[in-house]
């Protein structure tokens, strides 16, 4: 009978049993919604992937597959597990460098490791204040090249957000959970056309992508759309510019949905729909999408349509569910 | 017989080529789609893989009481025969523009088609 190790609590499983269900039954309380596989919702990681059988792991992407996370709801014939608190218990604490205006609603936040920090490109961290409120911010920096760099959004009224731009000091300690997702450049093929969307901050994660592209030389061609309801919301416009006059295999995009653009320096357009009609086919491309979650459900579904192979489609699901855009 | 099908089709990377291109044909469908709006993709996608696999006599976890739970809430939408038809002819042309013969397309469909009730639940 396999033991399962949950918050400090040993559980027996029942033959022919879940993971999800022997947890239930045992009156533990999880968060779990279809019970079969599909919604993702009661995702946990043990700590090996070893011990879980291959179909608990269905539908996660490779690097979450390797890191031990599995759904509860369809684990069956499992080995004993050990389940950690996702990443929860990985926390380092890293000092604030610097804290400047990207925009009038953009602020980006350089932030010191106070010990080795290891990441990817594109991938997200969540920062946890000393009360213990925390958000989840994507690291537009390389690993290696400085201090890590977040661009956090000024949500209205908006608990973290209001506090970094308000309270939090340069020399200030905060705490930053381990790296996550798997929004990232591959580097299996540099010739591969890389398509690029995104609205708002979703904007950090892919300029991640693409600096970590053009750094492991990638020679295929690179197409960055940046979209956002008007002018003053698009930012980064000269850093971007900048790099697409550097990079002869960048192209960079910046869509207005809203505003009227007087000198064509802008597209006009919602982000997704720019990129689909400058680029109607896109088999063999790799996709990253990151903003605002209806557009990353719909630009999914339409690039997957327009022959992008699933898995050359990366679109986060934590980042569209948990962060405030 | 199943188990020389799977073997003849290619195995696991045939599962892999059709996938992507199967679940496509499915989506762009607009008899059947609606019956996929709104699902998480990734997963869906891994249930493609599943079936496709069983399709193709390859070894698998289906039983018939999955299917008839996985569908039943599609049945209530109003999932019947035509549905399953147009499935089964999405899966057809994915075969066919990966040049796979004739007569193993009629081992693939006849597979599938031997779920039919299940998935239809009756």
């Amino acid at each position: 009978m396999p033991v399962i190790h949950f918050q400090g609590r040993a559980f027996y499983q029942l033959a022919d049993e879940t993971v999800l269900e022997c947890l239930l039954r045992q009156g533990e309380s999880v968060a779990c919604a279809c019970r079969s596989g599909v919604c993702q919702t009661c995702l946990m990681r043990a700590d090996s992937p070893d011990g879980l059988p291959a179909m608990a792991q269905q539908g996660l992407k490779e690097g979450q597959r390797l890191r031990g996370y599995f759904l509860p709801c369809i684990c069956r014939g499992n080995d004993d597990l050990t389940i950690i608190e996702s990443d929860r218990d990985n926390y380092c604490r890293v000092t604030v460098t610097s804290k400047s205006h990207l925009s009038p609603t953009v602020v980006r936040l350089q932030l010191q490791p106070q010990q080795e920090f290891p990441f990817r490109a594109g991938q997200f961290v969540r920062v946890r204040r000393p009360d213990g409120v925390e958000r989840s911010y994507s690291l537009s920096s390389l690993p290696g090249d400085g201090p890590l760099e977040l661009h956090v959004r000024q949500v209205p009224g908006g608990e973290m957000s209001g506090w970094i731009a308000g309270t939090l000091q340069v020399g200030d300690a905060v705490e930053i959970s381990e790296a996550c997702g798997e929004c990232c450049y591959s580097a299996d093929d540099r010739m591969q056309p890389l398509l690029l969307v995104a609205t708002g901050t979703g904007l950090a994660p892919l300029l991640g992508v693409v600096r970590d592209a053009l750094a492991q030389h990638h020679q295929g061609p690179i197409k960055l759309f940046h979209g956002a309801a008007s002018q003053q919301d698009l930012y980064l416009l000269d850093e971007l510019k900048a790099l697409q006059a550097r990079a002869a295999n960048v192209d960079y995009f910046p869509c207005v949905s809203d505003g009227v653009s007087a000198d064509g320096e802008f597209r006009q357009g919602r982000v997704g729909d720019v990129a689909l009609n400058e680029l109607p086919t896109l088999q063999g491309w790799r996709v990253y999408l990151s903003g605002n979650p209806a557009m990353v459900q719909e630009m999914k579904m339409k690039a997957y349509l327009a022959g992008a192979s699933l898995q050359h489609i990366h679109a986060d699901p934590f980042v569209s569910a948990s962060r405030p855009m | 017989m199943n188990a020389s099908l799977y073997n003849r089709i290619g195995g696991e990377a045939a599962v892999n080529a059709a996938v992507d291109i199967f679940y496509r044909k499915v989506l762009a469908d607009n008899r059947i789609n609606r019956f996929f709006t709104g699902v998480d993709m990734d997963g869906q996608a891994a249930k493609q893989k599943a079936f496709l696999k069983f399709a193709f006599g390859g070894p698998n976890n289906y039983t018939g009481l999955d299917m008839r739970k996985g569908h039943q809430h599609l049945v209530k939408q109003g999932l019947n025969d035509s549905h399953f038809d147009a499935v089964v002819e999405n899966l057809a042309t994915t075969l066919q523009e990966l040049k796979v013969p004739a007569e193993m397309i009629n081992e693939v469909a006849a597979i599938a088609e031997s779920v039919r009730n299940d998935v239809l639940d009756r």
